[in-house]
């Protein structure tokens, strides 16, 4: 039978509320093909992180106290994004603005010693041209780099819509802090790979 | 058919190993439009003729299910055309258990019988496996006259680089073998990938810089065989040709041996710069004698590879000839 | 300050090349000419390029894909005429350099531009429609995947104008396709059009799946939705599992030629087989991505013109899905010869030939769906029956390629070269036409011309067996692929043979142009007034042709996996309401998606020329377009009941003046 639905469920906020479902359920998917990504790069580094090319080996040039301290800013940038939630589901936008410029701080440091990382390689000549190690090692801990930046220029264009453009924590505005937060805690699980297969099997 | 081979040296192998006798098989498949000449069809070795062989089980097989359905479909469409009102119409037939066991279980039983077949001659025809005399359909010589001949093969821009290490020569587009002994070939390139294929023997494998790959081979019917590159390499790639040529015996195998020394030129360093270069359509050159190793010089060339796969490659040194390398080179898993 | 890009890029001394530029630039400036005159830019612009409507932008890809149909079947011609010409003792008039460039650009453009182009516009026009739904479920994310693929073939298309196209083969495949032996630009053509046309395709899968998900009508559980619907939600799970390798696999490549990375060069550690690989681990797939939504084609097209239910629909959807999970193990069939050892081979020749078990049984329902059916032969029920015999070919001899032992004498032969052409025409292309034939009274309201729809038809049948069957002995008879020219008399009159079949698809071709302008002439004597030309199943066919704006006035429910016939046997009429309409929620059209096209597009350019600077300006230009949008929020509107009234009532009315024609011609 082909009847026509009665029901009239098109009640402005509902719809957005379901919009914003149907948004942040699209941008988990989104996230399940970076999923995909990070694994290619994870199986190229595999194949090559042996391909030394006669050069310098992961225990030569990976310093863990660093990567110590970078992973420690990844983490708790996740814990403070975890709090600008519960802030902005109590539906105060003060605490939210607050809470992620702090996790915005600890994702730039993060960013800061990563490429301090890559610029000293670099200069002491262990650039990624020199072996397919540093090449497959370069791209991994890069892409996911990356991915912090654009988050990064993310969280900054969501402070900037809700001071400077006075935009409301309306339902709009917590689906897409639901987003930036699925992309920020994904990225620390990722991380979380990079450093175990990355730094620790290659120093041990 | 090739008679002449690229150069006029070469033309004065023995006639026997040259001329292309049509065997019965050839005939036969003449009965096909395309047996006729040379190609996969009309197979001059064991390995080919296996091959060949394998073609006709599967089509056949196949042949089951894909000759009714194209008749049923025809048959079906045109018998219930609307504008036959003599056929059912059955607008609500859209299932029956039997039917769909049926076209479950069909293909599922042709897959089976298939897939043992696979399984089985993909063991049986791995180019890495040497070929058993029984096999080779040869009948084992005392005189171990056909214990396997190894050739090294280095793919050029664009030319082919073979080198004999026991004999101590080396040709370019030109490759001979007596007829009835195995030849183990291993295979590098010294820059982009190709495939080593010569049709009417069988198997192709492909050439890979810093790689060895490996190929087993046999002509059990003198001849002189075009073989090719069959994997895109660049601009001169339609002209990567070479003759392999299947001598009758093997003293006429010697005594090509013997015009390939009478060049008298060297395979050194400089005639390998100039080999490096890359040419297009080279005619067949001998090279009467070679200094040092120069296919492992090609694949050490590439040797900035790591620990693990210097050290597989001096265990592959030592092992004795014709032994099927484990692991590296060219045996790739997901990526190795 | 230009990078790479200087006088001598553009071809001066190749004539056919600018030739084609020439043409094209012509056919451009007429196009313009016309648009200006008619003063139809405003028309274009809000109604098309700034259009969020899931069935406009779905006709712009089918657009797309005939007119790069168009340019890969140029190519196609010279490489068939190269090689009738290119036998013993002549070298045909295409020289390496060229020749090679052209095969390259065939199967490029032919997969990326033409065969997903069809595939993503049919998507977009009758998956919403098939579900009940008003649009996607993210209209604005469709608008900026089908920009990133049009600016994706203008560059491939510039590659004729500025310097060159790739050279190795539509794969290229490294190490020959890196810096050190393809040092021109002609490869970073190759992946820039790629890569921003494959983020445009990653972003679609995402995009529809959701849709299917989340928007079907109430009451249209799995197990009722349409095949065509199945089968797009297995290509969206397709494309989203395998297109990420894809960009990391030309990312890769990109940074070895533009950074000297070493991923897959011979030297320092760089491994091609890896390459190989991951190419094929997304190229896999991408052939499944192809193929299932020609399938759900042809199961809606039987089942319609069959006049009968689909038989077997629930074996029909396992089917799909057991395709789908399949093909991601199947890769290395694509390179037994790559030396992997037997079991390895063995294992990808076993798991490939079992996908055949699915597609048998898909061929086995739609033959029982025809058996005990009325058949009427409209144009797509005839691309549909050549398809069952084409394919059960070459279904055939792709088993034959999947047992290692036959591969290692048939690969990289034309005897391949004959197998993906006769499942990729013989299956994904026939599957294309007929869906366009089928779904093109709703799109646009009239249908197209019998008359030339099957001459079309028979012109592209017979011209496939006298292209490809030849190419199938010359596979056995040794000859490979990607050769220029040749020396072994015995090819040449295969050759010629092929030739003759590539002039009859031509003609082919021709007939399509020519039915499409028959058809816009007879447009009113071809009228679909009801909106369901074909008696058709499903609930495209209940909303008019074309459907208004927003698709359904009301969103029906559904209780069975055929809405529209159930409920015309049982003698309903179908939306009878005619006023208490509610307002309807719609997203306001927007230019940003054309907009990130075009700074996409700027960004590829200078990554393809080294300009870096302009690259840096593209990228902005896509970051500040999104940042913009996103500030935005006057991005919907509500369409008011009494709007809706009047274009439904309309509708209506036109339905009674043809009953009461009907009545009074009776």
């Amino acid at each position: 039978m082909l009847t026509e639905s009665a029901s009239a469920h098109h009640a402005h906020d509902h719809h957005h509320e379901e919009a914003g479902a149907t948004k942040v359920f699209g941008f988990w998917l989104y996230l399940m093909t970076d999923c995909v990504l990070f694994a290619t790069l994870f199986a190229g580094f595999a194949v090559l992180h042996d391909q030394f090319a006669g050069g310098v080996t992961g225990r030569d040039i990976f310093d863990l106290k660093d990567v110590g301290i970078e992973t420690a800013f990844l983490l708790f940038s996740s814990v403070t994004y975890g709090f600008a939630m519960l802030s902005a589901h109590r539906g105060s936008k003060p605490a939210v603005l607050a809470w992620l410029a702090i996790t915005f701080l600890f994702g730039a440091g993060f960013i800061g010693m990563e490429i301090r990382e890559f610029s000293s390689l670099i200069a002491e000549g262990h650039g990624p041209d020199k072996s397919a190690f540093l090449s497959a090692f370069f791209t991994l801990v890069g892409t996911h780099g990356g991915h912090v930046t654009f988050g990064l220029i993310w969280m900054a264009t969501l402070m900037f819509q809700m001071t400077v453009l006075g935009k409301p924590l309306n339902a709009v505005y917590i689906s897409r802090l639901a987003c930036l937060s699925l992309f920020w805690h994904f990225l620390d699980i990722v991380w979380i790979c990079v450093f175990t297969v990355v730094y620790l099997m290659g120093v041990l | 058919m090739r008679l002449t081979p690229g150069s006029g040296r070469a033309g004065r192998v023995p006639a026997g190993g040259v001329l292309r006798r049509v065997s019965p098989a050839a005939l036969l498949s003449l009965a096909l439009p395309l047996g006729g000449c040379e190609g996969v069809l009309n197979p001059m070795g064991a390995v080919g003729e296996a091959e060949r062989t394998l073609i006709f089980t599967a089509v056949g097989l196949m042949l089951l299910v894909v000759v009714p359905v194209i008749v049923l479909t025809l048959w079906f469409a045109w018998h219930y055309r609307a504008s036959n009102t003599r056929a059912r119409y059955l607008p609500d037939f859209h299932h029956s258990t039997a039917i769909e066991i049926t076209v479950w279980a069909v293909p599922c039983l042709i897959i089976a019988i298939l897939g043992y077949i696979t399984f089985e001659t993909t063991h049986s025809l791995d180019p890495y496996r040497p070929l058993t005399t029984a096999e080779a359909g040869v009948v084992p010589d005392p005189a171990a006259a056909n214990k396997p001949l190894e050739v090294e093969v280095v793919a050029l821009d664009w030319k082919w680089l073979f080198i004999y290490p026991e004999q101590h020569v080396a040709t370019i587009n030109e490759v001979a073998f007596p007829v009835n002994r195995p030849v183990d070939f291993v295979i590098t390139s010294d820059t982009v990938m190709n495939s080593f294929f010569i049709p009417q023997l069988g198997t192709q494998i492909y050439a890979m810089a810093g790689m060895k790959t490996q190929l087993h081979l046999i002509a059990n019917k003198p001849g002189t065989y075009f073989g090719q590159s069959a994997n895109f390499s660049g601009d001169g790639f339609s002209d990567m040709h070479f003759n392999a040529i299947a001598t009758a015996t093997p003293a006429d195998f010697d005594t090509w041996l013997d015009h390939v020394r009478a060049s008298g030129r060297a395979l050194d360093a400089g005639a390998i710069a100039e080999l490096e270069k890359p040419t297009i359509a080279v005619p067949a050159t001998y090279f009467g004698s070679v200094e040092g190793n120069p296919f492992q010089a090609y694949i050490d060339k590439f040797m900035g590879k790591g620990e693990a796969m210097r050290d597989a490659m001096h265990g592959a040194d030592a092992a004795p000839a014709g032994e099927t390398m484990p692991g590296m080179s060219g045996h790739s898993g997901m990526g190795n | 300050m230009l990078g790479k890009l200087n006088w001598s890029s553009i071809p001066f001394d190749n004539p056919i090349e600018l030739g084609a530029v020439a043409f094209m630039g012509l056919v451009v400036l007429a196009v313009l000419a016309v648009v200006t005159k008619a003063k139809a830019w405003g028309y274009l612009w809000t109604e098309w390029l700034t259009s969020v409507d899931h069935k406009k932008i779905g006709v712009m890809y089918i657009v797309v894909a005939f007119v790069m149909l168009l340019r890969g079947f140029a190519d196609a011609i010279m490489m068939r005429s190269q090689l009738a010409l290119a036998g013993p003792g002549h070298k045909g008039y295409l020289p390496p350099e060229h020749y090679d460039q052209i095969f390259s650009a065939h199967g490029t453009i032919m997969i990326f531009f033409v065969a997903m182009t069809f595939v993503i516009g049919l998507m977009n026009i009758a998956t919403p429609l098939q579900i009940g739904a008003r649009d996607v479920a993210f209209p604005f994310l469709n608008s900026v995947s089908f920009w990133l693929t049009a600016v994706s073939v203008g560059l491939i298309n510039l590659s004729l104008a500025l310097g060159a196209f790739a050279r190795n083969g539509w794969l290229e495949y490294p190490p020959l396709s890196g810096i050190q032996f393809s040092p021109d630009v002609g490869v970073d053509y190759w992946i820039w059009s790629l890569q921003i046309s494959g983020i445009g395709t990653l972003l679609t899968g995402v995009n529809f799946f959701v849709t299917i998900l989340k928007m079907r009508a109430p009451g249209m559980t799995f197990f009722r939705m349409p095949v065509f619907v199945w089968t797009i939600l297995c290509t969206s799970v397709l494309i989203m599992a395998a297109f990420p390798v894809l960009t990391v696999t030309l990312t890769m490549l990109s940074l070895d030629r533009y950074l000297g990375f070493h991923f897959f060069t011979n030297e320092l550690g760089g491994n091609q087989m890896m390459y190989v690989n991951l190419i094929w681990v997304w190229g896999h797939p991408e052939v499944y991505i192809l193929i299932l939504p020609a399938f759900g084609v042809f199961s809606e097209v039987t089942s319609t013109y069959s006049q009968k239910r689909l038989f077997g629909y629930t074996s029909m959807v396992w089917a799909t899905i057991a395709i789908t999970v399949l093909s991601f193990i199947v890769w290395l069939h694509h390179f037994f010869t790559m030396g992997s050892g037997a079991n390895v081979n063995a294992f990808f020749g076993i798991a490939t030939m079992i996908i055949a078990v699915p597609t048998g049984v898909k061929i086995f329902n739609w033959l029982f769906t025809i058996y005990g059916g009325r058949v009427t032969f409209q144009t797509p029920m005839l691309w549909t029956v050549g398809f069952m015999v084409t394919f059960s070919i070459g279904g055939m001899t792709g088993v034959m390629l999947a047992v290692p032992g036959i591969d290692f004498v048939l690969h990289n032969s034309l005897f391949l070269i004959a197998h993906f052409h006769n499942v990729i025409i013989g299956g994904a292309v026939f599957g294309y036409l007929a869906g366009v034939t089928y779904w093109f009274p709703k799109v646009f309201g009239f249908k197209l011309d019998e008359k030339w729809g099957k001459r079309a038809f028979w012109f592209w049948l017979t011209g496939f067996y006298f292209a490809f069957m030849p190419l199938y002995v010359l596979g056995f008879l040794g000859a490979t692929r990607r050769m220029q020219h040749y020396d072994n008399p015995a090819y040449t009159p295969w050759m010629h043979i092929a030739l003759f079949g590539a002039v009859l698809i031509m003609c082919g071709i021709i007939c399509q142009l020519v039915q499409i302008v028959v058809s816009i002439r007879h447009r009113a004597e071809l009228a679909d007034v009801t909106g369901d030309p074909w008696h058709g199943r499903t609930l495209e066919w209940a909303v008019s042709s074309p459907p208004p704006f927003y698709n359904f006035a009301t969103i029906p429910e559904v209780d069975s996996a055929e809405p529209l016939w159930t409920a015309k046997n049982r003698g309903e009429i179908i939306f009878h309401t005619r006023d208490n309409y509610q307002p309807i929620h719609m997203p306001k059209n927007t230019a940003a998606g054309l907009f990130i096209g075009i700074f996409a597009g700027v960004m590829g350019f200078a990554l393809i020329w080294s300009i870096f600077w302009l690259a840096a300006i593209g990228l902005l230009g896509i970051m500040f377009t999104l940042i913009i949008k996103t500030c935005n929020d006057d991005i919907d509107y509500y369409v008011q009941p009494d709007e809706v009234a009047r274009i439904q009532n309309a509708h209506y009315a036109r339905i009674d003046a043809l009953a009461s024609e009907k009545h009074y011609a009776d």
